[in-house]
């Protein structure tokens, strides 16, 4: 191939950008450290406070006393984790699936956006905690109204964020569609969808917190057993050390949750996102 | 037989406009955008549409990409009608950005036109991909994805997929505004190779002078909005043009007639 007259890529070979790598393992190291310093310090300023002041353990444990109950309370809590663990999981998939095709239809037809957007924001205006025993009344007290609860605490912000995300696609591309004679199902699949996904992964992470908040509440009410029923019943009992190890394996589940959606948004969406979504 | 196989590659014009308007509805009032224009483009034309900025020459690259539709007057394109030619890919389109999927690396942003519409199946005898990407310069770019690109390797990765299902017409607009002074002027040498080796018709939306006068065998220079034909001037430098002519005094002579026809 003759080489006269053509430029290779010279300007390209120099400006060329590199993805920007995350910071050496050192400094990533050095965060973390921090960060767990910090949380060791926390800990043992509050041990010091109650040890100090003669805090009776019925107020508020030591660290080392939920660490006891945490140790010797593992049975108890295991057996009350799974239940919760359970209606998260499966309101989290529910109430994001609804909303996934409830955002999918808003956007190609306007009527039905017109006539279930005032309905979903309304029903996101009624405090969870009024709906829930309505729901328990409903359905009962198993799973049902558990999975229920956390399903629609994380469907509004997921419809919202999603349907926002479907529309954000760039006029120009839009123009391109056109020109390249593509279907509105074309459209959706090499456009819409993957112009939403950023949108929906900021949703998710939301909502893997949130519909454990949803499936806690939801055993408050009427439940004998998970997390929410436990520090119901560990409140009534005084048994403080155990509320407070609860909570702590709630928090871990939460954590675990988000890490895990963070984790799979990594490789569903490697591209860098520019535009964020916001969040509800 | 079908209407590509036909007009592709007959000896008439490439596009022809006939008394085209256009108005917009804007908070109710009409906006008159184009006014009775009537232009004959030849088959293998270098046609640069010049005008102040906001003047409609893009709603009118708009019109014959069958993006909008006219309100009045008619366009043909190679003989068909702008919907025709656009589901026939008669026409490949350059954007002011370069409208590249993020998620999509720049070999999958080239074949894009293929899948949709399941082009590529059907018509298999288009130019390789690895043909394109070698005409603009970016063989061994294929995996990488856009966001590691410069502005012009992305812009070069947006003509390719013009390109690709073999388009009689390329239609630009102002493909290079966005660039700076440097990678403009390189692209510019880019594109008249382009053109040479391949010799489609193309109509190129700029508010550059020395832009139009460097690139085109003729300038269509339009009057602000209501956007009409002011002048349509010959270029008469020969190509190939290199660097060199925007010092003559002919190329100065030219720049100069456009911008009297631009201001008067």
């Amino acid at each position: 191939m003759a080489a006269s007259g053509r430029s290779p890529a010279a300007e390209g070979a120099a400006t060329a950008r590199r993805p920007r790598r995350r910071a050496p393992g050192e400094a990533l190291w050095r965060r973390h450290a921090i960060s767990i310093g910090t949380f060791v310090v926390v800990l043992l300023l509050w041990q010091a406070i109650i040890v100090v002041f003669h805090v009776p353990v019925y107020l508020a444990p030591a660290p080392l006393q939920v660490l006891g109950a945490l140790r010797t309370e593992t049975h108890t809590l295991l057996v009350n984790t799974w239940p919760t663990l359970i209606e998260t999981v499966l309101g989290f998939v529910l109430g994001n699936l609804i909303a996934v095709v409830t955002a999918v239809g808003f956007v190609h037809n306007r009527t039905f956006r017109h006539s279930v957007y005032p309905l979903a924001v309304t029903v996101r205006t009624l405090p969870i905690v009024a709906i829930s025993p309505i729901l328990v009344l409903l359905l009962g007290n198993g799973y049902a109204p558990k999975v229920a609860i956390a399903a629609l605490i994380t469907f509004f912000p997921t419809l919202v964020n999603m349907a926002d995300g479907l529309n954000a696609v760039d006029a120009q591309a839009l123009e391109l569609m056109r020109v390249l004679s593509a279907s509105r199902w074309e459209v959706f699949r090499y456009l819409r969808w993957p112009t939403s996904l950023p949108y929906l992964f900021s949703a998710l992470r939301i909502a893997s917190t949130a519909s454990l908040l949803g499936a806690i509440v939801g055993e408050w009410i009427g439940s004998n057993a998970g997390l929410g029923y436990l520090i119901v019943a560990a409140t009534y009992d005084y048994r403080t050390p155990l509320l407070y190890a609860t909570m702590t394996v709630a928090s871990m589940l939460a954590l675990l949750l988000f890490n895990l959606v963070t984790i799979v948004e990594h490789y569903a969406v490697p591209w860098r996102p520019t535009g964020g979504a916001h969040v509800e | 037989m079908t209407p590509e196989r036909s007009t592709r590659g007959a000896a008439g014009p490439s596009i022809v406009l006939r008394a085209v308007s256009m108005s917009f509805e804007r908070n109710g009032e009409p906006l008159e955008v184009l006014r009775d224009i009537t232009l004959t483009i030849a088959q293998g034309e270098f046609i640069s549409l010049l005008g102040p900025s906001g003047c409609g020459k893009s709603t009118l690259l708009r019109l014959v990409a069958d993006i909008l539709p006219p309100t009045g007057g008619a366009i043909e394109i190679l003989g068909t009608t702008p919907a025709d030619a656009r589901r026939t890919r008669a026409f490949g389109m350059v954007f002011q950005q370069p409208v590249l999927l993020p998620w999509l690396s720049v070999e999958e942003n080239v074949t894009l036109p293929l899948r949709i519409g399941a082009w590529g199946r059907t018509h298999p005898s288009g130019p390789s991909p690895a043909s394109l990407l070698e005409l603009v310069g970016l063989q061994g770019f294929e995996q990488v994805r856009p966001a590691q690109l410069s502005g012009g390797m992305q812009q070069r990765v947006a003509i390719a997929r013009a390109l690709v299902s073999d388009p009689r017409v390329l239609l630009m607009d102002e493909p290079f505004g966005a660039l700076d002074a440097i990678t403009r002027d390189r692209l510019n040498e880019e594109l008249l190779r382009i053109w040479t080796e391949t010799r489609r018709t193309i109509l190129f939306v700029t508010h550059s002078i020395p832009e139009a006068v460097y690139l085109s065998s003729r300038v269509v220079v339009f009057s602000p909005r209501p956007a009409q034909i002011r002048r349509a001037i010959e270029i008469g430098l020969p190509y190939p043009r290199r660097p060199s002519m925007r010092d003559t005094p002919e190329f100065t002579r030219f720049s100069a007639e456009l911008r009297e026809a631009l201001e008067h």
